[in-house]
């Protein structure tokens, strides 16, 4: 039975390096990448997916298209209730990192 | 043969995500090298996200054991809408049980005591718990020490609700069973306390149930401070348009005495205000649990942290939480606050312990008030590390108060009614 595990988690290494666990690795831009992104989970779910609520699922949204619309929010091109007044509290840097976030998280649980 | 193809690469992710998840669960069961032990005191918004985010960003690696004497977490946002009527106690309620999936071990106890020298935490149940970090994050204590004439035979009847709970029942009860035409004073202490906002939207709360249910009666509120704390343009219309004639504010009216038996409230000044129904929500500092482990460092009532850590500046190795804290400049004391300090101590943590450096966090905050049953407002800002000051600092020309275009308030509603829910799962699912 040890033996059965032990060789689970040997063939499942390579696939944790993967894209699509890239928050799971050990890199350190991706730890803090996973750190700021947090800063939107509260409202957006813990990976971007917010289930029956009103507000939009950013999980799976391509990474031009995020760092479009925080850009446009922060220039104030796109009205918004509260997103033209957050945007403005990120560098370019950071909405970067965010949205390579979230574009690679699942769009459905 | 594109069909082929996406049905072959579809097939393999699907294999793949099954090896990953099933391998994942098989590291966690065979014990991956523990990195170390975790001990987190309070299982609200900051120690729950805490806890979640401990073992998510950790791998598993971190064992994390979260300690609250609550079978489920009952929010303190939303909860003013219980007393509006519009919501009940079960609707902000959530089971502690998500956290499972996550391996976090769930200990239903009160912590008697917190020995920072041999790190470890004791159970009134008689048990301990050994620790390398501490989180704690335990809330508010109540300080009805400076209140004259108090006594605890006033808490049957002169309720805070100021934690959501049986009081938030008890108070809604109160308001229930009052006659048309009485009165209900509430009073609000000096800042800083829980939830800035929060005591102006539980005016709006009782004056619209009253309004719809009690038209003949008055809510008088004595402000401590010398204008409204949190969302001034928005609160200040909202007492003068839509509860005009049943809500009464007077600002710099500190209540520093009361006479439970008749219901009054005394202030400075010597004012004598009497309701049918008393709400004081007493001034506040971090809760009893804290104070006894020497983390209260300000003015007896607040514990100082390194904002890139969490970690008390006095105590080595606790990390300390929420409305606890000393405030950062311009942080305000609340739940969505608190889940942002869950995450800045859960990845610095999860640093420390693998003996690498430390980034300094980026922290949001978004308040959400009911105005009624359905239309919010709400007050943002973003906090980021300022390296010459060692300290977090709002970002200048970032967050803001909402609009005055009512029509945005409806939408407003709908978000703050999806932010509960999200913030729920971010922390417990």
């Amino acid at each position: 039975m040890k033996t059965r595990r032990i060789t689970a988690c040997a063939f499942a290494l390579p696939l944790l390096a993967g894209a699509a666990h890239a928050q799971q690795t050990a890199d350190a831009d991706t730890r803090s990448a996973a750190l700021l992104a947090s800063n939107c989970a509260n409202c957006h779910g813990t990976v971007g997916v917010v289930g029956q609520g009103a507000m939009p699922n950013l999980a799976g949204q391509q990474k031009i298209y995020i760092i479009e619309q925080m850009r446009a929010f922060r220039d104030g091109k796109r009205p918004a209730t509260i997103m033209h007044q957050l945007a403005k509290g990120y560098t370019d840097q950071q909405i970067e990192l965010i949205a390579e976030f979230f574009s690679r998280q699942k769009s459905t649980r | 043969m594109i069909t082929r193809k996406i049905t072959r690469r579809a097939a393999l992710k699907t294999i793949s995500a099954a090896a990953v998840a099933s391998s994942v669960s098989a590291c966690a069961t065979m014990g991956q090298k523990s990195v170390g032990r975790v001990v987190v005191v309070g299982a609200g918004y900051g120690g729950a996200t805490a806890a979640k985010y401990l073992r998510r960003w950790s791998d598993g690696a971190v064992e994390v054991t979260l300690v609250d004497p609550n079978e489920a977490f009952i929010s303190c946002p939303i909860s003013n809408l219980v007393l509006g009527g519009s919501k009940t106690l079960a609707d902000i309620t959530v089971s502690y049980a998500g956290l499972d999936k996550y391996g976090v071990k769930r200990v239903r106890d009160t912590v008697s005591a917190i020995d920072v020298d041999k790190k470890q935490v004791r159970l009134a149940s008689g048990g301990t718990l050994p620790y390398d970090r501490l989180v704690v994050s335990p809330g508010v204590e109540f300080m009805y020490d400076r209140l004259q004439g108090w006594s605890a035979a006033g808490e049957a009847s002169v309720l805070h609700a100021w934690k959501a709970g049986p009081q938030t029942v008890a108070l809604r009860r109160q308001l229930t069973d009052m006659k048309n035409g009485g009165v209900v004073v509430m009073s609000i202490p000096l800042a800083p306390y829980r939830c800035p906002p929060g005591p102006y939207e539980r005016a709006c709360q009782i004056s619209w149930y009253l309004k719809q249910s009690k038209p003949k009666s008055k809510l008088i509120v004595l402000d401590a401070n010398p204008d409204y704390v949190s969302k001034k343009p928005l609160f200040s219309r909202v007492f003068g348009e839509d509860y005009k004639g049943i809500v009464e504010y007077r600002v710099s009216a500190p209540v520093n005495e009361i006479d439970i038996k008749s219901g009054t409230l005394v202030t400075e000044i010597g004012d004598r205000v009497r309701g049918d129904v008393v709400n004081y929500i007493p001034p506040q500092r971090a809760a009893n649990v804290a104070r006894d482990a020497g983390l209260i460092t300000a003015n007896n009532r607040w514990c100082d942290v390194n904002w890139t850590t969490m970690e008390s500046i006095k105590v080595p190795n606790v990390h300390v939480l929420g409305d606890s804290t000393l405030s950062a400049p311009a942080m305000p004391k609340s739940g969505h606050m608190a889940n942002q300090h869950g995450k800045a101590a859960a990845a610095a943590i999860v640093e420390l312990l693998n003996g690498r450096t430390v980034v300094p966090p980026t922290m949001a905050n978004t308040c959400y008030s009911f105005v009624d049953d359905r239309n919010a407002v709400h007050v943002g800002s973003v906090h980021r590390w300022v390296p010459e000051k060692k300290m977090l600092e709002p970002v200048a020309g970032a967050g803001g108060i909402s609009s005055q275009d009512r029509a945005s308030w409806a939408l407003e509603g709908a978000y703050a009614q999806s932010w509960a829910t999200t913030i729920w799962a971010d922390m417990l699912g």
